[in-house]
């Protein structure tokens, strides 16, 4: 009898024994005892309308619906202000990782402060999922392994819109350009995909960033006679051409069509000066009873419907989380392989695939936007083209300079 | 005529007239910039603020209040000038007796509060304010599509330079206006009130930029950096006509205006630029500016 008692005391013991470090590794597993999740975005700058406290609501209520919990460890959502600055964002990314125990940080508004923290977390070997940064170069040159890019890209606008409105007979065009890498760029995709589709650039005029009249490039554009005016200009440029389009006369003559345009873009210039406006946006609140449900909550909150940039950030960080709890750990390159394992299903993406060197690759939207007297509703801003294919709207990997593609 | 520049007669006329317009804006803006620095001393950094308000005062009339644009060109340069009035009492009145930096720096400040507000209460993408029914639609001058609008702007400049420089070259009050500037303290002495001259000059300039803003809110989006981004090639405006020189303004913002056209056709690149190249030559040639007087 007392013998057994201590062969099971002994045993106990040795289960204990053999079940405590498995405990310990457990917790290990998930670090810090919480999954903190940094808003890298611009609070006060000229991105803070279409990312801004919008893409911090949409973090925080990725992190509600998961439960606040994941693996038994809180979620938390911090947000700061790298005013889109570079030297900011990457010293805030490295503060965030080295003393605040960020784990993962998110939408990263203009590509240069994008870059620096992307960087920064490659060093750290932290998570990095942009939203609201445009370039191509994070899935290119400057790509790494701990990079997603989420929500859209220069290339897939620019490829998108001239591509859609070229086949749809809109064969000539003429480009206002900022004279800065990001419009070049812009329009040196769009030109490809125009000449690929069998349509012809008749010229381009480049001007000062920022710029503040633009009569004078558009009677240019006007006298070309090109079909379609491609806008490769952002924000406060792009609204101030197309509001002097309209009063000289030039829209709706000639078509404008924008590179990049977001819904809080068209709210601020009014449906009669925006209407007719053709663009590729990733996201549109009002496509499915899926996107409504959730845009009408994110409303609710934000008083503004989501952008695709804002959609993005809680598509991404959902993604996140259930990758995390997937992994099992929160360590950084088991839930990298997660979320490239797993297909993005969400009201953002169907079938969402992120590729190896981390761009998220999903269905793209050819918009118009709507008429005022066709619009019924608050926000009933856009008519749906045409559904662009990811495959089709994103650079293909043949093209992509990104050595993470040919391992 | 002008083919082998690679532009047509017609073209160069259009964008002629795009310049005189911009140039007719320009003029206006610096009017109010140049009456300040000439009675007071001070280098109005808020005057892009200003303008921004007389802009944002005109959007809220209509939405809130109904008032149309008219009436907005009247009642928001007034209601600026106040909040000028306001700044010039409770603030800048203590800062004379101090070095002109620190009025810089005062109204800068006045002016990054100012615009900061805005963009918190209005987002950075603004707000929308639509051309006047009256002026809707467009002359056809056979060479180019004037809008009406754009006629406007530049009569109703013209007009609001022309009154302000009669007032100040032409009238008692003008004369008043110029002697202060010389010499404060001999006109105190003949029994005029330069304290509440001065007051109502800041009031005046700072309406001045608010009468502008209503007349671009029509032409741009209304929102809170609208000031800012126009506020340097103002300023460059009046440092190339001559601080303080009313009539230097007017001639310089209209020519320029032309000259900025002229760049952006035939190397828009430069546009921007053309405008400091033109003030860093005239400074070394004529630091007082074309038409200020040495002191």
């Amino acid at each position: 009898m007392f013998k057994f008692k201590v062969v099971a005391a002994a045993l106990a013991g040795a289960a204990s024994a053999w079940l405590a470090p498995s405990a310990i590794a457990q917790s290990g597993k998930m670090s810090d005892g919480v999954v903190k999740i940094g808003v890298q975005t611009d609070l006060s700058g000229i991105y803070s309308d279409l990312a801004g406290q919008g893409s911090v609501l949409a973090a925080k209520m990725a992190a509600e619906d998961f439960g606040g919990k994941v693996n038994g460890v809180p979620i938390e959502v911090i947000a700061g202000d790298t005013q889109n600055k570079p030297d900011v964002a990457s010293n805030m990314a490295r503060r965030w990782f080295d003393e605040d125990k960020v784990d993962m940080i998110v939408d990263l508004p203009g590509s240069a402060a994008a870059l620096a923290a992307v960087k920064v977390a490659k060093e750290k070997n932290r998570i990095a999922m942009v939203s609201s940064g445009g370039t191509t170069r994070l899935t290119n040159e400057d790509c790494t392994d701990r990079t997603v890019h989420w929500a859209y890209d220069t290339y897939a606008l620019a490829n998108g819109t001239a591509r859609a409105v070229t086949q749809q007979g809109g064969d000539t065009w003429f480009f206002i350009t900022p004279d800065y890498a990001f419009g070049h760029s812009m329009e040196k995709d769009a030109s490809e995909a125009i000449k690929a589709a069998g349509g012809k650039v008749l010229g381009s005029v480049r001007h000062p960033f920022p710029g503040s009249d633009f009569s004078t490039y558009l009677l240019q554009a006007q006298s070309s006679g090109a079909k379609v005016i491609g806008l490769a200009n952002a924000a406060s440029d792009m609204m101030t051409t197309i509001k002097q389009a309209n009063e000289f006369g030039i829209s709706p003559k000639q078509r404008l069509a924008s590179m990049i345009v977001m819904i809080t873009d068209i709210h601020a210039m009014g449906l009669k000066t925006a209407q007719g406006l053709l663009s590729t946006d990733g996201f549109y609140w009002d496509l499915n009873d899926e996107t409504r449900a959730w845009s009408k909550r994110f409303f609710e909150r934000h008083k503004r419907m989501p952008t695709m940039i804002q959609a993005g950030v809680y598509s991404a960080t959902l993604h996140y989380l259930k990758s995390i709890k997937a992994a099992g750990t929160d360590e950084a390159g088991a839930v990298m392989a997660k979320i490239k394992a797993t297909p993005v299903n969400d009201f953002f993406a169907k079938n969402g695939k992120v590729r190896a060197d981390g761009r998220m690759v999903h269905d793209m939207l050819l918009t118009q936007v709507k008429s005022p007297a066709e619009s019924k509703y608050p926000w009933d801003y856009y008519k749906v083209l045409k559904v662009i294919p990811g495959d089709q709207a994103y650079m293909p990997v043949s093209k992509s300079v990104c050595p993470l593609n040919k391992k | 005529m002008f083919e082998w520049l690679g532009i047509s007669q017609q073209a160069l006329f259009g964008q002629l007239l795009v310049g005189l317009i911009n140039g007719a804006f320009y003029a206006t803006l610096s009017l109010g910039l140049a009456v300040i620095f000439g009675l007071l001393n001070i280098v109005n950094f808020a005057h892009g603020a200003q303008y921004m308000m007389g802009a944002f005062v005109a959007w809220m009339g209509l939405n809130y209040l109904g008032i149309d644009y008219w009436w907005s060109l009247i009642l928001a340069p007034l209601a600026v000038g106040l909040v000028g009035i306001l700044l010039e009492l409770t603030l800048l009145r203590r800062l004379y007796k101090l070095d002109h930096l620190y009025g810089l720096l005062l109204t800068f400040g006045l002016a990054l509060i100012i615009e900061g507000g805005f963009r918190q209460a209005y987002g950075i993408s603004g707000e929308r304010y639509d051309i006047p029914e009256a002026l809707n639609g467009a002359f056809n001058l056979g060479f180019m599509f004037l809008p009406k609008y754009r006629g406007w702007v530049v009569a109703a400049s013209l007009i609001v330079c022309l009154l302000t420089w009669l007032v100040i070259e032409r009238t008692k009050l003008g004369a008043y206006l110029r002697a202060g500037t010389e010499n404060p303290k001999l006109l105190q002495a003949f029994g005029v009130n330069v304290p509440v001259m001065v007051t109502l000059t800041y009031g005046l300039g700072a309406a001045l930029a608010a009468f502008g803003g209503v007349l671009a809110a029509p032409i741009f989006q209304v929102n809170a950096v609208m000031g800012s981004n126009i506020l340097i090639i103002v300023f460059a405006v009046v440092v190339i006509g001559g601080l303080g020189s009313i009539i230097g303004s007017i001639v310089t913002g209209i020519a320029l205006g032309l000259i900025e056209g002229l760049t952006k056709v035939f190397y828009p690149e430069g546009s921007s630029v053309v405008i400091f190249v033109i003030m860093a030559i005239v400074l070394i040639v004529r630091p007082a500016g074309l038409f200020g007087k040495e002191k």
